[in-house]
């Protein structure tokens, strides 16, 4: 799977976890365009984990903040 | 693996002697007063210290999402105080009116809400994770005169309600050309508002079964047991450093986030961040802290990371944990000991009683899953009421409502233009809490449930109502009923079950269209987690949604009496 699809899968999560979602700019932090409360956010992480079978240890939540670095953090370990 | 049901603390274990009880009057003793007369929490919080011994501590440590660090002494945030007290003023804000703070946990809101102290107004944090909707609703209800938040925040919050806010005569964007320079240009000292133990200071939300939010009138005399409480449920002593995780959107972050640290005189830790549990194990180890106050959600979602975590992290500077907001289960208190320790002590109080009320001290034995005991001053009972009068339940074991001799000092007077619904809470001159409890027979009490149908989820009361009139909007929704489900990390999830109008059918994406407008309206704190389609709502022959019986189907559980259910439901 390339950055482009896993890009489609992430903003679909999004999107079923806060459907009133518009548009993202993916290089500013996530949780200031949406409203996503700690429960929205973890079970966002879960969502992808399941779909796209990777592992997301709790120690790398940090370093998911915004979109561009949810996508280039699971096209590497998809790779 | 079998625990006991009660951790003894032996004096051996301590490093440093747990605080002695406190009476109202000594804790009165420790306030300073108005110069001239008078009380002021503002003046308790910042100014008596800004002229004293403690005039270049730090009182704020902030910690900036993105990394920054701000730290702001007493004497600083006396001054910064007074200059937003200088510019309400400016805007008209006298004695009495409400000012309304919308913004993240940046360092200006603490500046902001004790400014408005200041000069004598109704201050209300509001929770920045709240949608259009409820700032709304509160904002109009609580006849707010001046909003400070931030630009962003305004944007995404409050431009789309502006029009329908009549009271509001200002809004000022912390972060905007305007109000820096007002800010600027406004003197650091400034006259405290001639204030008595009576007269008004905060204005809390809260939510009820049925109607709007309720707004719960606090005052300036509350700061006596928040001095009291501070000391004893929370064990702060001189120099530790504090970290109350709690939103000042919420009672306990204003009254243990801002007021009760800043009276005791010790560092607050404030973090901007959202909940991250590598962050927060970095910010107990590299602060220093003493005295953490959080909540049962985020102990619950630490012990998903194992105690390992904790474990990994040497802590020798953490001496007391509390926890308040909801039940904490004895595995929580378990976990404590083995990844930190420590016990972690449940307390209890509600928005109405300002204060904590019921606790495990750090003088006490623990009983895991218990709130503890009444603090010293604060008599507690069971009861039960009914048409012909109340009776309290003097035996050991025996459920009723929780109920609170009425007089303490941080008791909430009134529900703002409510008085009928306030006179409702008391009979007999005990205090109602809504709050399901029992009392064992060493005198510790335990929560059963609440007496209504008020959603406790992540800590935050959600009130049924108020999301159910968000749902119904929708132009697809006929009816809407909402009930809290249990959830193993935040207590319950807000669960909506929606009757569709003739002429729209059940779909993935009308669920999601149904959501992201209860979003939209809500915000994400009060929005439903779930949405479910139903054909019939369960209601009363006099029309009231049955809620408890939507909640025991979706549970399965016994449906109980249901001989007041209108037929066909």
């Amino acid at each position: 799977m390339d950055a482009n699809e896993i890009r489609k899968v992430v903003l679909g999560e999004l999107r079923r976890i806060a459907p009133e979602l518009e548009e993202v700019a993916p290089a500013k932090p996530l949780r200031d365009q949406v409203d996503l409360d700690s429960m929205d956010w973890l079970n966002f992480l879960v969502a992808l984990n399941e779909r796209l079978q990777i592992e997301i240890p709790e120690a790398d939540y940090r370093k998911l903040g915004t979109l561009d670095q949810v996508v280039q953090y699971l096209a590497a370990k998809a790779r | 693996m079998e625990r006991p049901p009660i951790i003894r603390k032996s004096a051996a274990g301590r490093r440093v002697p747990p605080s002695a009880p406190l009476s109202w009057d000594e804790a009165r003793r420790r306030l300073a007063g108005l110069p001239g007369g008078g009380l002021n929490i503002a003046h308790e919080a910042v100014d008596r210290h800004a002229t004293g011994r403690l005039a270049d501590r730090v009182a704020i440590r902030w910690l900036g999402a993105s990394g920054a660090r701000r730290e702001i002494t007493y004497r600083e945030l006396a001054a910064l105080s007074s200059r937003f007290a200088h510019v309400y003023r400016s805007l008209g804000v006298e004695k009495g009116d409400a000012v309304f703070v919308l913004c993240g946990r940046i360092p200006e809101l603490y500046a902001a809400v004790l400014g408005g102290l200041k000069c004598g107004a109704a201050v209300s944090p509001l929770f920045a994770a709240f949608g259009p909707e409820p700032l709304k609703t509160r904002i109009k209800l609580g006849r707010g005169k001046v909003l400070v938040t931030t630009e962003a925040l305004y944007e995404r919050k409050v431009k789309k309600v502006a029009g329908d806010m009549p009271t509001l005569a200002h809004v000022l964007a912390l972060d905007s050309a305007e109000a820096s320079s007002m800010l600027r240009s406004a003197s650091e000292s400034f006259e405290i508002e001639r204030t008595t133990p009576d007269d008004i200071s905060f204005l809390h939300f809260t939510s009820g079964t049925t109607g709007m939010p309720k707004g719960a009138q606090h005052v300036h005399g509350a700061v006596v047991m928040h001095c009291a409480s501070a000391k004893v449920a929370l064990d702060l002593h001189d120099e530790d450093i504090f970290w109350c995780t709690a939103d000042p959107g919420w009672v306990t972050g204003t009254s243990y986030g801002i007021v009760a640290p800043l009276v005791q005189g010790v560092t607050s830790v404030v973090d901007e961040a959202e909940f991250d549990a590598e962050r927060w194990y970095s910010i107990l180890e590299a602060e220093k802290v003493a005295v953490w106050y959080t909540a049962p959600t985020a102990i619950r979602m630490l012990m998903k990371g194992g105690a390992g975590a904790a474990k990994r992290r040497p802590l020798p500077a953490l001496r007391f944990i509390a926890s308040v907001g909801e039940p904490l289960n004895p595995e929580a208190v378990w976990w404590g000991m083995d990844a930190f320790g420590l016990p972690i002590h449940d307390n209890w109080w509600q928005t109405e009683t300002g204060g904590i009320m019921i606790a495990n001290t750090a003088a006490m034995d623990v009983k895991p899953g218990s709130m503890g005991k009444p603090l010293a001053g604060v008599e507690a009972a069971i009861a039960r009421r009914s048409e012909r009068g109340m009776r309290l339940l003097e035996g050991p074991g025996e459920e009723g409502e929780l109920v609170l001799r009425a007089g303490w000092p941080a008791m909430f007077r009134g529900y703002l233009g409510e008085e009928e619904r306030y006179r409702r809470c008391f009979a007999d001159g005990w205090y109602f809490t809504g709050d399901l409890a029992k009392r064992d027979a060493d005198g510790y009490f335990w929560f059963v449930g609440r007496a209504d149908d008020v959603i406790k989820s992540a800590g935050h009361l959600i009130g049924p109502f108020e999301v159910e009139s968000a749902l119904m909007e929708h132009a697809a929704v006929a009816e809407a009923g909402v009930i809290g489900k249990p959830d193993p990390v935040v207590g319950e999830v807000v669960m909506a079950f929606v009757m569709l109008k003739s002429g729209f059918e059940p779909s993935e994406e009308l669920r999601l269209a149904i959501l992201g407008h209860a979003r939209r309206r809500l915000g994400a704190a009060v929005a439903p987690k779930e949405i479910a389609f139903a054909t019939a709502l369960p209601r009363t022959r006099s029309g009231k949604i049955m809620r408890r019986l939507l909640k025991a189907r979706e549970l399965g559980l016994p449906e109980g009496d249901t001989s007041m259910l209108e037929e066909g439901a």
